[in-house]
This record gives C-alpha cells, structure tokens and sequence, in this order.
C-alpha cells in the first residue's frame, strides 16, 4: 500500500461511489485528507492479543488514537467507518465472546463511526456464532449502522451473511475474486468473493445496484495481472461454462 | 428453529468419485469407505451398479460392495438404475438402493434417453422388487433449482417428480441441486412447493457448491426443517457441465456448519478430514474442503 498516494490521486472518481482509506493514525489522517480522500476508516478489535499483535497495542490505547482521527474527521466532515476485528473469533485468543465484541463497538460508534464493520478476521465464525454476536451488538448499536466483514477461511461466509441479512444488517463487505488470503492459515482462503455474494443477493432477490457481469469483468482483470486464479466460485462456473465473453 | 440433529449423507464414494477424473483403484474405494465408517458418518453411498460402458469408475462396483467391512448401524446404499442393476446390487450384498429421477425432461432424455415418465415406469421394476426384497428405496431429483440444459426449472414440476417417486416407495427423496445454480431464494421457493407433497421428514438436499451457494442454500433447507444433507468428503466431485468448477459441497465444511450451530450430526471432523487427505492425496489433487485447507498447516 506504499504508493497510496498515487492510487487517491491516479483514480478516476465517479459521482455518488465513496472511496474511503484506511487511516491507523492521525498522521495517516492527515496524509490521506492530503491526498484527496474524503472518508476514512479506523481498525480496531475485539481481541487485546490481537490488537496487541497487529498494532502493538491494548484496545483501550488503540481506540484513543482512534479518537483523535474521529475529532480531526469531525472537524472536517469527513465520515469515518469503523471496523471491528475477530468477532467471531482470534487467531491468538480462540474464543471471542459477544459481549466484547458488543462494547467495541460501542466505543467506535459514540466516538462518531457512522458504521461499525464487524470482522470474522479469520473466518472462523458460523451462522450460530453469528446469531450470537449480531444479537449482542444490536443492543447497542442501531441495526442501520452496521456490515459484517466475512472471510471464507472455512467456507462459512455466505451463510454467515445470510444469517445477518436474515436478521436485518443491510451492509456488506466482500473482495472482487476474493483477493486476499488468510496471514494465519497458510494456503487458506481470505476474503468472500463479491462475485457470490451479489449471486446469493440476486437469487434472493435483494437489490445491490451491481452488475455482476462488470464485476466479473473486472476480477477476470486482476486475476490475469496477478496471475493466480479467481477464488470466486461463480467467476469459475461462469468463465468455464462459456457463458460470459 | 434447527432440526437438533442432522443425518449426513457421505456420497463422496460414489456421486464423487464418479465425476473425478482419475480411475481410482478399488482398494483404494474400499479403503476410502471403510475410512468414512469409521468417521460416525450413519450413510456411505458405496458405489453403482451402472453399466461400465457408461460409468468406467464405477465397473469394480461388486468388488467394492464385498470388500468394504460393514459395520453395524451403516447403511451403504448403491445406485440402481434398472432392475438389471438391481438384482445385481442386491447379489453383491446390497441392502439398499437409490434410484434417479429429474426434474428436467431435457435432462432426462440427454442422461438416460427417456423422458421422465419412462424414466419412472423403469424405476417402478426396481421398486417392486425391492419392496419383494424388504430394500429400503432412496429416490434422487436431479435439476431442483435447474438445469444445465433446460435452465429455470418449476417447482411444481420438482413437487410433482418427487410426489410421484414418494407414492413409488421410496423412503426418502433427496432433492438435488445438480449444477449448483440454486440460492436461497429459489432453495425456499422450490421446498415449499416439494412440503406440500412430501413429509419434511422424507426430504433431503444434496446441494453443489459449483456456484459457491451450497452452505447458504443447506442453510435455508434447515431453517425450514430438512434433517437430511448430502455432501461429500473433500468436496471430491467436479461438475461435469462447467469444466474446471467445483461440484460436490464438502463434508468437512458442512459437519463444521452443523458444529457451530449446535446441530447433532455424530460425525467426528478430525476423522472426517483424514480420509479427505487420504484420498486427496490418492488421487493427487487439492481438496475442495475449505475447513481442510484452512486447518492443513503444511
């Protein structure tokens, strides 16, 4: 992510698409209003071994610097996304109960976080644990604000985001191809690929406003530059069938 | 609410194998089924007494029904497709069989050159000599939620088909997603046309991740009642009209659905995901099982 700079400023932005940036700091803030962004998103967890792992801090410390680009984005009326990791899960902790999972976010949203993006960070979650997690953190956190972020490590991510949009979450993160694989399970998947979400959402019916087609289109595109093949199972269906040029 | 407990069906040994592409050798069938007994897994699809012409992976299928070790309380149910198939089955040990029907009267007739009524009469041999035989009858719907050639398929025809095969005999009808192109949507849609004619207690889903829905859509199933799932070890299975696609879901990955939504299976996954490495490694290919990938550390 070294050229972000580049990035912001190469891509074309059409009317009415966000292009949010992750922001850990407020030096990172301040780099990517710079640089043209105008929204950003803040990483925090529901595990102190991982926020300790991956930011080399506790949850309490990583949610005051987290504040201080919630005041700074105030200022600015730039909106800020909150994510919150491992809620169904840690690669260190094992277990993640709700409860926490419920406060940290929380904490993101009274700070001024207009969304909280709940992470399955290493795809361990269900749709049982999701049930679980979901219920808690909609005692504090209205259902609007909130999107689950699945990853496929285990295969359970479209049943663990029917499960949510069964119970109401409207938001939903996934990866065109399901580029990125797993940083705790060699060799394992990653990311849900959009491709099959906006399959499940369009057999059920649910409008996204996505083209599937173009989206195909455009993971066909960088599966090619990165040379790898497509972890979307629709993508593989549809490309061996014949059935999209 | 789940069901509380869920009857797995393993049908890796033969819906599997049969669309793998390399010939296994029958000690290796054997060692695969006897494998799967030993996992807690209650039924193991073991092979089809199909002619050879047709399906070459399945010519060994009287050495595969007499050398596994059966163990008491495991139903290894064969693929009958004709009377012919079936004294043979039943010759070789058989005690239970599974006849095909569709959906689709396209597919029907491009699979086995009839249309779905004839298709019936044939199964109706089978049926009364299996009832003579006291042997239990599964009936398949191929093409639920549609067909590679027909596309859309309705779920009055799926309700009708399967009616018609539970009228027959059969104990148990196990309703097949056969090019994986189903969602929850339609998943619903097609069950609750097929509960009007069925009891939910003699219904199965035997869904294809081809499209990568197939948990989402077993999901749905539960959710509506259906106790009985098909899957296969290692996902082993590809899809024979999407080259290169996946086909079969994955054992591993369903049990460790069923797991975490507390739903009683018996099927232990450790155990589960050894006989996938085994004949993974037996046929040199990746599994299909993302709970496998994801725990293989290697």
């Amino acid at each position: 992510m070294a050229d972000h700079k580049e990035v912001m400023r190469g891509i074309e932005r059409h009317p009415g698409v966000q292009y949010p940036v992750l922001t850990p700091n407020l030096q990172g803030f301040h780099s990517a209003i710079a640089a043209g962004a105008t929204e950003v998103s803040v990483f925090g967890a529901a595990s102190e071994s991982f926020s300790k792992m991956n930011i080399n801090c506790s949850i309490e410390e990583s949610i005051e610097k987290f504040e201080e680009v919630a005041k700074s984005a105030r200022n600015m009326n730039i909106p800020v996304r909150g994510y919150v990791s491992c809620a169904l899960g840690c690669p260190y902790e094992g277990n993640i109960i709700p409860a926490k999972v419920a406060e940290v976010s929380k904490r993101l949203y009274s700070m001024g976080c207009y969304e909280i993006s709940l992470g399955d960070t290493i795809g361990v979650g269900t749709p049982g644990s999701m049930k679980r997690m979901l219920e808690a953190v909609m005692k504090e956190i209205p259902l609007s604000a909130l999107a689950v972020h699945c990853h496929d490590t285990y295969g359970q991510a479209l049943a663990n985001i029917l499960t949510a949009i069964q119970m109401g979450v409207a938001v939903v993160d996934s990866s065109v191809a399901g580029l990125g694989g797993c940083p705790y399970a060699k060799g394992a998947t990653g990311n849900v690929a959009t491709e099959d979400v906006i399959y499940m959402l369009n057999g059920l019916g649910v409008n996204t406003g996505v083209n599937l087609y173009t989206v195909m289109e455009a993971g066909n595109f960088i599966c090619t530059a990165l040379n790898k093949k497509t972890n979307s199972k629709v993508a593989q269906a549809s490309f061996n069938t014949g059935t999209i040029n | 609410a789940f069901p509380k407990r869920v009857k797995v069906v393993e049908v890796g040994p033969r819906d599997g194998l049969q669309n793998e592409k390399t010939v296994v050798p029958t000690p290796v069938k054997i060692n695969l089924i006897n494998m799967l007994s030993e996992t807690g897994l209650q039924v193991i699809e073991a092979t089809s007494f199909v002619s050879p012409k047709w399906v070459p992976q399945m010519a060994d299928h009287t050495e595969v029904m007499q050398g596994i070790n059966k163990l008491p309380g495991i139903s290894y149910p064969v693929l009958t497709p004709n009377l012919k198939g079936f004294q043979a089955a039943v010759a070789a040990g058989a005690k239970e069989v599974s006849i095909f029907g569709a959906a689709s009267e396209l597919f029907t007739k491009k699979n086995i050159n009839c249309s779905i009524e004839e298709s019936l009469e044939r199964f109706d041999e089978v049926m009364t000599a299996a009832r003579a035989a006291s042997i239990p009858v599964r009936g398949y719907v191929s093409c639920v939620l549609g067909c590679p050639y027909e596309g859309k398929i309705s779920a009055a025809k799926v309700a009708e088909v399967s009616k018609k095969m539970y009228s027959m005999g059969c104990y148990e009808i196990s309703l097949g997603d056969t090019i994986g192109i189903g969602t929850p949507g339609s998943m619903k849609e097609m069950l609750t046309a097929v509960m009007k004619e069925v009891p939910v207690g003699a219904l199965a889903v035997h869904c294809h991740d081809t499209y990568g829905q197939a948990l989402a859509n077993i999901l749905v199933a539960l959710q509506m009642g259906v106790s009985v799932v098909d899957a296969s070890v290692a996902g082993l299975g590809g899809c024979p009209y999407a080259q290169g696609a996946s086909g079969n879901v994955a054992t591993e990955d369903l049990v460790y659905m069923l797991n975490g939504l507390g739903i009683h299976s018996g099927v232990d996954l450790q155990k589960l995901m050894d006989t996938g490495t085994f004949i993974c490694n037996a046929l040199n290919r990746r599994t299909n099982s993302k709970v496998s990938q994801a725990s293989c550390r290697l």
